[in-house]
């Protein structure tokens, strides 16, 4: 059938209520089934050797005593899992980070793995294998590795995006450029202009759930994975290309999830424990420690970012450039290009340039973490935003508004905007209540603004219908934030029934075509496109079989409100026939009714927020406390407006963590002196405040209900609302993320 | 005929043009044309390229149709978290 993606407008009777989640109850009871909750019969215990050295070359490695421990199934090192990328560099980085190969390039980089038993025996397995390394300089800070003098970690590196081939390899991996118009012409125009340095310091995405998963891997070839993961069908591509084997064969279930935020996009472990199982004969059951987690899987990026902008007396911006550069790990990423694209883009400007550069450090390969790299740049933008209106003597958010983009604006990544939500989220704050709450004695407030791209991509959906009338919805796409109770609001939009009678399930990838991952907030926005379209296939048939149980042409079938009614007055004798009844019937119609999707999710809307937090500072210890937090966001349609409101305040809340407290802190020796939540301190509820949100409904048109993404958007204003606050608050601007107590109280004291 | 847009590490590889006259009519052809007039695109349109055309980004629909006059550009394709 056609299915018309576009928005037409229309009145919701099930999308936009708020029914109790589904998975609730099981999650709050214990019940739920969560990566480290599954077992099988006869699992061994995986764990995996790490190197101690920041930079290392692995000149041998020797297992001989550890294979013969008692309880030993298997050993495992690169050697087992042989290079079979055929040439696709980003697969190989993958492959080498899990599992190093010539040389160990963080502290914490794999180099081997064991198989046994029990935990016991496989941590006494890793003390019997002996690693010869060569230690090499390193270099953990992104603005050391740019230095000509910094260690080179990849001498294949030669910087991309650079007019002529560099002669020598280098630490940067590609320089990236945006923007149009003059800057130099712009900036010539000014009145005033502000030019500020700034930097963020590495955090982690924090999920309280570490990384697990079981493997087994049959003596046929078949294989099974259960994981913690935010895509399985990716996971699925990535782990069967590194272990030669066909896609097929792989069957990878995802379990429940407790937190990815994107740093469960990427495969980990999941190779390692394959190739151990396929070793041992057995499945093998792999739990990454705390202590692992934040030191060999994905952080995002640490930040040097340079900006300035100019501005003409009546607070028109006239020019605005800004130099990025983000720290990979030791692997290429494109991490300084998203922050590139991503840091201009609420506002109209005429002339605008930004230059990313990925460069390489001694440190975990850097990860996703929600809306990638818009947080660091905002941080960097909206600061000097800030100071640029108090210069001209502009409130900021007038001085926003001025600027903002909208509908028509060339963005300063490039295309032209649709329509947008900037311009109505700044002023829905600058009418909030919030924005004229009066302030105390060491108090200060800030507000910023923050874009997401959001994206759809390929999804697959299955809507079958049981003959009670009741729905099972299978879909591709993991639930890391409420998208089942969404979808079967959707599901039960389109079919005109009660939610409660629609149940969605996450199916393993042996039940359902592929689906890219959950990330660039596309599980309720692809998805419920899916639905709907499932849906609509499934009506098809549910008119199909009334118009042969009334014998009438179908075309005379229209569904409304859940029932199939013969339209026009010659049928007015006959009943309309429910779901339920059709259902009921329909054995002995033609069999099993189901509804079956498969789609591109193309033409996401992107999305805008304006945050606005009030902070107090101690000016004696420079300790902090966020007094009150509000966020504004477009949504294109809420489905289920309290997960929404619950994206939003995850959001806000992993903001306050990353711009008040959270830090990767290296020694000298390269190693990361706080992989523990109690040295690398998020967030904890008497650190947050109650956080208020509001939503804005700005439809998105290439959505059949409007729809837009909304989770990462809400983590990109944070860093800088906070970091205005702050400065407002103890009258020194604050440039350095996080602002903890040391670093505030040096800032006041520089200031004194 | 549609002018393409090339983001600046993209028109690098494009012989330094930051914009390119194609004669396409969908995705598909723009960019088998590209990279039959380009090669040096080719590694990067294997590896996946995001379409923006008249501002609606679009990473995987091939059959996609470009309009005649409409604005093209060629963006890299986006992560998420």
């Amino acid at each position: 059938m056609n299915f018309d993606p576009r928005f037409a407008g229309r009145n919701f009777t099930s999308v936009g209520t708020r029914p109790i989640r589904p998975d609730g109850v099981d999650k709050v009871t214990g019940r739920a089934r969560y990566g480290a909750d599954f077992n099988m019969a006869g699992q061994l215990v995986g764990r995996v050797l790490r190197s101690p050295h920041a930079h290392a070359t692995i000149r041998k490695i020797d297992t001989s005593k550890a294979q013969k421990l008692p309880g030993v199934k298997a050993v495992i090192t690169a050697a087992d899992l042989p290079d079979l990328t055929d040439g696709d560099a980003a697969m190989y980085d993958i492959l080498d980070n899990c599992m190093a190969r010539k040389k160990a390039l963080y502290d914490g980089h794999a180099v081997a793995a064991v198989a046994a038993v029990d935990a016991r025996t496989a941590r006494q397995a890793l003390k019997l294998i002996e690693v010869d390394y060569e230690v090499l300089p390193h270099v953990t800070d992104v603005d050391e590795a740019m230095k000509h003098s910094a260690p080179v970690l990849n001498d294949a590196i030669f910087t991309e995006g650079l007019e002529e081939k560099p002669a020598k390899p280098s630490n940067v991996t590609k320089r990236s450029q945006y923007g149009h118009g003059d800057v130099h012409q712009g900036f010539g125009q000014a009145d005033y202009v502000v030019e500020r340095t700034f930097k963020t310091e590495q955090t982690h995405q924090g999920y309280i759930e570490p990384h697990a998963c079981v493997a087994n891997v049959s003596s046929d070839g078949t294989a099974e994975l259960w994981v913690c993961t935010q895509g399985h069908f990716v996971y699925r591509q990535h782990c069967a290309q590194l272990l030669g084997m066909e896609a097929s064969r792989l069957r990878v279930t995802s379990s429940e999830i407790g937190g990815g935020f994107g740093g469960k996009t990427h495969v980990w472990a999941e190779p390692v424990a394959l190739a151990l199982s396929r070793k041992a004969g057995r499945p093998v059951k792999l739990v990454m420690t705390r202590d692992e987690v934040f030191r060999a899987s994905g952080p995002t990026s640490a930040t040097s970012i340079d900006v300035k902008i100019g501005a003409r007396k009546d607070g028109t911006i006239t020019a605005a450039e800004a130099t990025l550069r983000y720290s990979c790990g030791p692997y290429a990423g494109m991490w300084a290009e998203l922050g590139a694209m991503t840091a201009f883009a609420c506002y109209r400007l005429e002339n605008v340039k930004t230059v990313g550069y990925e460069v390489l450090v001694n440190r975990p390969k850097t990860a996703a973490y929600r809306a990638p790299s818009a947080p660091m740049a905002a941080f960097a933008v909206e600061s000097a935003v800030d100071e640029l209106a108090k210069e001209i003597g502009m409130d900021p958010v007038e001085f926003r508004i001025r600027n903002a983009a909208r509908e028509g604006t060339r963005s300063s990544y490039g295309p032209v905007y649709g329509p947008i939500g900037i311009g109505p989220t700044l002023e829905a704050a600058k009418n909030h209540p919030h924005m004229k709450a009066p302030l105390g004695k060491n108090q200060g407030r800030g507000m910023a603004c923050g874009f997401w791209f959001n994206f759809g991509g390929q999804t697959c959906t299955d809507l079958n219908i049981g003959m009670d009338g009741s729905v099972s919805l299978a879909v591709g796409t993991v639930d890391v934030g409420g998208s089942r109770a969404s979808l079967s609001l959707v599901a039960a939009e389109e079919l005109g029934i009660a939610y409660e009678h629609v149940k969605a399930v996450v199916a393993d990838t042996s039940s359902l075509g592929y689906n890219d991952m959950t990330d660039g907030s596309r599980g309720t926005f692809s998805s419920s496109m899916a639905t709907i379209s499932a849906a609509r296939n499934a009506i098809l048939i549910l008119r199909e079989r009334a118009a042969q149980t009334w014998d009438i042409p179908v075309d005379d079938v229209v569904w409304e409100k859940g029932h199939a009614i013969a339209k026009g007055e010659k049928y007015g004798n006959l009943a309309a026939l429910s779901l339920r009844e059709i259902a009921a019937a329909s054995g002995k119609t033609g069999g099993p009714i189901a509804g079956h999707s498969e789609l591109v999710a193309d033409g996401a809307g992107v999305s805008f927020a304006t945050h606005i937090c009030d902070i107090e500072v101690d000016p004696e210890t420079g300790a902090t406390r966020v007094l009150r937090y509000t966020v504004v966001q477009d949504a294109g349609k809420a489905v289920h407006p309290t997960y929404v409101e619950g994206q939003y305040q995850g959001g806000a809340a992993q903001g306050i963590g990353w711009a008040l407290n959270e830090e990767y802190i290296y020694g000298k020796d390269g190693r990361l002196q706080n992989p523990g939540f109690l040295d690398y301190r998020i967030p904890v509820c008497s650190d947050l405040p109650m956080i208020d949100t509001q939503i804005l409904e700005i439809p998105n048109p290439n959505h059949p209900y409007g729809v837009r993404g909304v989770g990462e958007t809400s983590i990109v204003p944070p860093l800088a609302a906070i970091a205005n606050a702050v400065s407002n608050a103890a009258g020194v601007r604050m440039t350095h993320i996080p602002m903890s107590p040391p670093r505030i109280l040096a800032a006041i004291e520089a200031e004194r | 005929m549609v002018e393409v847009t090339l983001w600046g590490s993209l028109g690098a590889l494009a012989g330094g043009k930051s914009k390119v006259e194609i004669e396409a009519k969908d995705i598909r052809e723009l960019f088998r044309k590209l990279a039959e007039q380009y090669p040096g695109l080719e590694p990067l349109i294997e590896k996946g390229i995001a379409v923006a055309i008249d501002g609606t980004i679009y990473r995987d629909t091939w059959s996609k149709e470009l309009p005649e006059g409409a604005e093209i550009f060629l963006l890299p394709r986006l992560a998420g978290g």
